[in-house]
């Protein structure tokens, strides 16, 4: 079979150089063969110094978010076959800086992350055995608890490069993630917090953050709080 | 907040000047290494007990290898319309059965015991456990085990219950009565800090800056997870390189039963990636290449059938394959069945499965047979400890995969891992925290910890400095596939004797390593070298022990060998480091209410 081509963008902040594209052939040895593959294939057998990140290698561990062929993927689940070219173009997560090649600093999407209270604050002291939840409450979940926050919908996102404060869509469908969660307790400020300045409105329906790998829906959850967030505004009170 | 360290390097020379007062190196009460289920469940418990603690994880908590199990968590909480008559004392019978009877009867009753109280607790934190009719936490039928007591999340659990874990060290870190809590994402531990017989510290590596620095604490926890990744056809993640075990080992801790290692059934062709337990609790079908339901042929699981414990599928499907009943290429595999469960049953229970099997093997297990094959799994052994977590070492604990309590014994049941990681995550942290405070003063900061660094220092220098020698991934490449072929589900002594000089010779040509690459930051070779070393020295305990374990138990079965022996090998092989390889020595197993019987499922 004939070879892929990688083109990754190379960027090593002690080298003094700006950053640059390097292509690399990889072998299409068997037809499964992954993104991921392509990398470790190159970092052990042409260029020892390729960094990026990689763990689970069954895309539920969210390390290998990066920019391929024009849409933020997982590296581990993106078979080369499926993007119906042998060109790969790489390039790190965006909006995020650089450390060193496919590797960025992930500290603002993990400080986001924090800042929305995301544990749950239960509604009641807890019971000798487990909390009741029925199956309906729980089906509700099912939209929202399979993010593995790798951060491609927020890299997507054009608000997050142009305001550093804006809370983002992974971390706004956390907020989402434990206003649906009939154990929880905090409802109000949660939806609260979401109506602050860098909160659900600073959303602007751009639908970048429709990418997930997970195939979550960050715009849902928006528009759910939001529509929790008017009905408050407009009958008052209850959740 | 204790002691702090001021490191300051002298740029001309290759040493480190330690000066105690300064402010740019943390102390910590008690330091937790690795950020998977135990990990952060032990550093919950220190904080609890008001207690300093910091997480040095090699990747960011989220992305450990926790995230990964899929099937469920193990308690008797008899929600089940099949449980009811479940019991702690159930669950123990089933966990020493299961580990052919070379469980430590203590541990696994300790487990058993705490098991409902820890799926509670953590249902109190808000893990989103699937649920029953009445609102309780669903639980499924899962290998050798007795009752339905496998408490799931679709199948995707421990996504669940690492997130929920994680949300809590978020939620104790923000609590300003509390302790510090501090996370140390991307940290490569290289070395403990040892002084005398107690240990004191570790050395580590920042993987962004390739920076070396020493930690000082009073206590240290390893939870590092499993060594998979000595094996090329694992279900494990990548990083599971098995560094967190050579690290205590190197020390001078034993490990403990490193040659039962657990080859899942079901993983799938090509990758090996884990198809949950689950799938077959559910009521999935293994078929072979006549499309029978070949379990039946065996007399160990003709009664369980596809629920039988994962050393026997593993063995009658390798038996079905190498009789020429399977199918060939990639290895030779077998099919499983889903259809018959129906799109409904599949979406709601098993949702996570599809997705792996569309995305990894382009098969819909709605419609089409998924193909499968055995693949190693797990690492029942580990950094020797007792039912409190404490090592040889003062000062030292492990709990979860990287230690063998020993709970699992010669075969883990599914479901008893994540149960392993919740229980004894938090006695250790309980028991490290009480070790501190009952020292009283914060530990010494001192030589030892001068010498750690300078030798870690010198080791990695040593691997940047070389400029002519051999690829460290082709050593590796050689590793994982010597241990997948010759330290398998069958073992034989001709074999094993060869997987163990071939160790033994990579071990000495890593001497001669040469990298690729030799910047400090983001290097990926240094790193994959520097964990080698101790994939190397793992990979080498487990083949001497099971090279010298005459007898077949649980999941090392002996083809020369192949009764179990428990006159002679009702023990615990203790594996110490020697610059020539493991030294092997023996210990009891702790015997307690559950008599030795045949195993049959």
């Amino acid at each position: 079979m004939a070879d892929a081509t990688f083109k990754i963008l190379r960027f090593d902040p002690d080298s003094g150089k700006g950053p640059y594209f390097q292509a690399f052939r990889v072998p299409l040895e068997n037809k499964g063969l992954t993104v991921l593959d392509g990398l470790n294939h190159i970092l052990e057998n042409i260029d020892g110094s390729l960094a990026f990140r990689s763990s689970c290698r069954a895309a539920v561990c969210g390390s290998c978010a990066m920019h391929i062929n024009g849409k933020h993927r997982l590296a581990c689940n993106t078979q080369v076959s499926s993007l119906n070219t042998q060109s790969i173009t790489i390039r790190p997560l965006a909006h995020l800086e650089v450390e060193k090649d496919l590797c960025v600093n992930m500290d603002q999407f993990w400080e986001k992350y924090e800042l929305v209270r995301p544990y749950l604050v239960p509604g009641s002291p807890p019971p000798e055995k487990e909390r009741i939840q029925s199956q309906e409450d729980r089906e509700e979940l099912n939209v929202v608890i399979d993010c593995i926050q790798c951060g491609c919908c927020y890299s997507a996102c054009p608000v997050t490069l142009s305001s550093k404060e804006y809370l983002g869509p992974a971390a706004l469908l956390k907020i989402d993630r434990f206003v649906s969660d009939s154990r929880d307790g905090a409802h109000v400020q949660r939806i609260e917090q979401a109506d602050g300045p860098y909160g659900v409105w600073r959303c602007h329906n751009v639908f970048a953050c429709q990418c997930c790998p997970k195939e979550l829906d960050p715009p849902r959850s928006i528009a759910h709080v939001k529509r929790r967030l008017m009905r408050r505004r407009l009958l008052g009170g209850g959740k | 907040m204790g002691v702090f360290v001021h490191i300051c390097r002298d740029s001309g020379l290759q040493y480190w000047d330690v000066i105690l007062g300064g402010n740019l190196m943390p102390y910590h009460d008690v330091l937790v290494i690795g950020g998977g289920l135990a990990g952060l469940r032990a550093a919950i418990a220190v904080n609890e007990m008001n207690a300093s603690v910091g997480v040095i994880s090699k990747v960011h908590p989220l992305r450990s290898h926790s995230v990964a199990a899929q099937g469920g968590v193990n308690a008797p909480l008899g929600n089940h319309p099949r449980g009811g008559h479940d019991s702690w004392k159930k669950l123990a019978y089933d966990t020493v059965k299961g580990s052919d009877f070379l469980a430590d009867q203590d541990a696994v009753i300790k487990m058993a015991t705490e098991a409902a109280s820890r799926i509670h607790e953590i249902e109190h934190w808000g893990c989103p456990f699937s649920r029953t009719e009445e609102g309780k936490i669903a639980q499924r039928p899962f290998g050798g085990a007795g009752f339905p007591r496998t408490c799931y999340a679709s199948d995707t659990i421990g996504h669940a219950l690492l997130n929920t874990a994680y949300e809590q060290t978020v939620r104790f870190k923000q609590a300003a009565e509390r302790r510090e809590l501090a996370i140390y994402p991307e940290w490569l531990v290289l070395a403990l800090v040892r002084e005398g017989d107690e240990c004191q510290g570790v050395v580590a590596m920042e993987l962004k800056s390739g920076k070396l620095e020493v930690f000082g604490s009073g206590a240290v926890i390893f939870a590092t997870g499993g060594s998979g990744r000595i094996y090329a056809n694992t279900s494990n993640a990548l990083i599971n390189t098995g560094i967190g075990m050579a690290v205590p080992y190197w020390a001078g801790v034993p490990l403990k039963d490193m040659e039962f290692e657990q080859f899942h059934p079901t993983t799938l062709l090509g990758k090996n990636i884990l198809v949950t337990e689950g799938a077959r609790g559910e009521g999935g079908f293994l078929l072979n290449s006549k499309g029978e339901r070949f379990l039946a042929n065996y007399p160990d699981s003709q009664k369980a059938m596809e629920v039988a414990p994962r050393d026997i599928v593993s063995r009658n499907i390798t038996r079905e394959i190498l009789d020429g009943r399977g199918f060939e290429g990639g290895g030779g595999y077998v099919h499983l069945d889903l259809r018959h469960l129906g799109r409904e049953k599949i979406m709601e229970r098993l949702h996570g499965i599809r997705t792996i099997c569309l995305e990894f093997a382009g098969v819909d297990p709605i419609t089409d047979l998924i193909p499968i094959q055995p693949g190693h799994h797990y690492t029942m052994g580990g950094i020797s400890c007792n039912t409190a977590c404490e090592t040889g070492l003062h000062g030292l604990y492990a709990a979860g995969e990287v230690a063998c309590v020993s709970v699992h014994g010669a075969n883990r049941l599914g479901g008893n891992s994540l149960l392993e990681t919740l229980v004894f995550g938090k006695i250790a942290g309980e028991n490290a925290a009480k070790y501190v405070q009952g020292k009283g003063a914060a530990g010494k900061i001192g030589k030892a910890h001068e010498r750690a660094l300078k030798k870690t220092e010198e080791k990695i220098e040593g691997l940047l400095t070389r400029e002519n020698g051999e690829d460290a991934a082709s050593i590796k490449k050689e590793m994982t596939e010597v241990m997948a072929k010759k330290v398998g589900v069958f073992r034989e002594e001709r074999c094993l004797a060869e997987a163990l000089a071939c160790i033994k010779e990579l071990r000495v040509r890593f001497k001669d390593v040469a990298l690729r690459h030799r910047g400090r930051g983001w290097n990926l070779s240094l790193q994959m070298a520097l964990e080698l070393e101790g994939s190397l020295d793992v990979a080498d305990a487990v083949a001497a022990g099971a090279l010298s374990r005459e007898e077949s138990r649980g999941s090392h079965f002996r083809t020369d060998f192949p009764k179990r022996d428990d006159e002679k090998w009702l023990k615990h092989t203790l594996a110490f480091y020697s610059e020539d390889g493991a030294r092997l020595q023996y210990c009891d197993v702790r015997p307690g209410p559950v008599r030795l019987e045949e195993r049959k499922y």
